[in-house]
């Protein structure tokens, strides 16, 4: 059996996200992936490099300068005959594409699997993570997103696989691009951080997060927040960790004014280390957490930010 | 312009999700049940197309048991003006959704189908792409901002990175996130009006889709639990916890 992987790029330079999935990819088969790109000769021959890949499809065409589903999709569809499973990261990218080629193929989709039990059995979460459901598919080929915090990078360096070129598939609908407002990163990314600093509603306001934003620097962390927050207008969507947002597992998450929904303790219940600061001692979020301490975020926040200091 | 928006009935976002003992799955009987969050996202976007003379018509779907009639009942009360339930007590994979919706699509031509970009149930995501795919028209997911002019649509999109803008013509798909709107609440008046709009019941088997489920589900489980720890005094014990027992920070 092989496995083809949909890789993600951007920029010239493969995402992290591509290594997680094909490390899940491996538990099923014989690695192929699949850089469906413009002018993308240095991210095809990146991607050739990663450890365990077999082999490296580039598909070259100005149609996909954007991984556009509605172009990207019928070309998954068609190269996915020639395999037992196709793969792709669990994230807005995977997200958007691999449905619809299970839907020009015909075949379920099976989102955010966290274990591979077999070649046809697969684990995920549902209800925001609240129950784990073993699922059995009957399909011919299986198209599965990979929740990248339950699989581990694979090495980036150490492969050499063969680059062929894939020729291009019609795109099934009319659609642009138009373009992109990227948040400027002046810190780490949430999905790759090792330190997260979050924020709920117990911010108060969005102006309050540049005291997070401190912490986070003293830390070298990522900022993040909980959905509450960025319902009530503090941050923008991109910040979101939980089960509507990014699911992240750092070595140390530091959880403050969070209460801990259901929603958001899916997003992060799996990094290794948890700070809780809350005011209310009562909040689930103290549940989860190694260390709590209940106090008042805005005198420990500064607090913590400065005993950091002291010693950094 | 139609819009045909997709509602769907799921356990409520307050209710703490139990796991039954046998292992078949969630507890759903005597358990409150809404229209999932998104899907009133969507239907809201379809009302404001509506209130601004954009859309003519908006019809609200909504696919399963009899109770959905009620899904509908609230799409109907914040602003839709009429509903279809395609009634059928089997369990619907979101394959066999999308090709009901493709069925009601082709009879109802509408020039964009609005719907939630993921149910709190499954938490499948796939629905829109997969209708958009088999009607082989344009999807706009995950949208945070909607404009449709001269039979085109531009879509924000949130994105991983932050947004991205695509656009397409008409009709299409469009899949809605938290940023689109803030949907509204149904007045007395309108809930009273809503009782009078016309809900069209279908069978499945009139639209002659299989509905054979892909997926059996083995089991479903609790999560691994994660210990709770201790608590600490201050932020002094905090930070030694970190440096000295964690090991996280410096």
């Amino acid at each position: 059996m092989s496995v083809l992987v949909l890789a993600e790029h951007a920029a010239g330079a493969l995402r992290p996200a591509t290594l997680n999935t094909v490390t899940a990819a491996k538990a099923l088969g014989e690695v192929h992936l699949l850089v469906a790109g413009h002018d993308c000769g240095a991210v095809a021959a990146a991607a050739a490099k990663i450890a365990g890949v077999a082999k490296v499809l580039q598909a070259d065409d100005p149609q996909y300068a954007h991984p556009l589903a509605e172009a990207v999709a019928p070309l998954v569809a068609k190269l996915a005959e020639g395999y037992s499973h196709v793969l792709a990261p669990a994230d807005t990218f995977g997200k958007n594409i691999l449905p619809r080629a299970a839907g020009l193929l015909d075949v379920a989709q099976i989102s955010d699997v966290v274990a591979i039990e077999g070649p046809d059995t697969f684990v995920r979460p549902i209800y925001a993570g609240s129950a784990m459901a073993t699922v059995q598919s009957s399909d011919r080929i299986k198209l599965i997103t990979v929740r990248l915090t339950a699989f581990e990078a694979a090495s980036a360096e150490g492969g050499s696989a063969a680059v062929e070129a894939a020729a291009p598939v019609e795109a099934g609908a009319p659609s642009e691009f138009v373009g992109e407002q990227l948040t400027k990163l002046e810190r780490p990314e949430l999905t790759s951080a090792r330190i997260i600093v979050s924020g709920g509603r117990g911010m108060q306001n969005g102006e309050n997060f540049k005291m997070l934003e401190t912490l986070a620097d003293k830390l070298g962390a990522a900022v993040g927040a909980s959905r509450a927050a960025v319902d009530a207008g503090f941050v923008p969507n991109d910040y979101q960790v939980g089960q509507t947002g990014k699911v992240v597992a750092p070595e140390l998450y530091i959880a403050i004014g969070i209460s801990g929904a259901i929603q958001h303790l899916a997003g992060m219940k799996d990094s290794k280390v948890i700070v809780a600061i809350n005011k209310d001692e009562e909040a689930p979020i103290f549940q989860v957490a190694d260390y709590g301490l209940v106090a008042d975020l805005f005198q420990a926040v500064p607090e913590l930010a400065a005993a950091i200091e002291k010693r950094g | 312009m139609k819009i045909l928006v997709a509602v769907k009935r799921v356990v409520d976002y307050n209710v703490n999700v139990r796991v039954k003992a046998d292992q078949t799955g969630v507890e759903t009987a005597n358990v409150k049940m809404s229209m999932n969050p998104f899907d009133e996202i969507a239907v809201e976007e379809g009302v404001r197309l509506k209130e601004a003379g954009v859309a003519t018509e908006l019809v609200a779907v909504s696919l399963g048991g009899a109770p959905c009639q009620e899904t509908i009942r609230t799409a109907l009360a914040v602003g839709a003006d009429r509903g279809i339930l395609v009634q059928t007590d089997a369990a619907l994979e979101p394959l066999a959704v999308a090709k009901l919706l493709k069925k009601l699509v082709e009879r109802e031509q509408p020039a964009l189908v609005l719907l939630g970009k993921q149910a709190i149930d499954d938490d499948s995501n796939q629905t829109g792409q997969m209708l958009a795919a088999m009607l082989g028209w344009p999807q706009g997911t995950f949208a945070s901002k909607l404009t449709i002019a001269d039979g085109k649509a531009t879509v924000v999109r949130e994105i991983d990175g932050g947004l991205e803008t695509v656009a397409f013509p008409l009709p299409a798909v469009v899949s809605s996130d938290l940023r689109l709107n803030t949907p509204r609440y149904a007045s007395l008046p309108t809930i009273m009006k809503a009782k009078k709009k016309p809900i069209d019941v279908v069978k499945p088997e009139d639209l002659g889709v299989d509905l054979a489920p892909r997926l059996k589900t083995l089991k479903v489980v609790e999560p691994a639990k994660r210990k709770g720890g201790v608590k600490v005094g201050d932020v002094a014990e905090l930070v030694d916890k970190l440096r000295n027992e964690a090991k996280v920070i410096p």
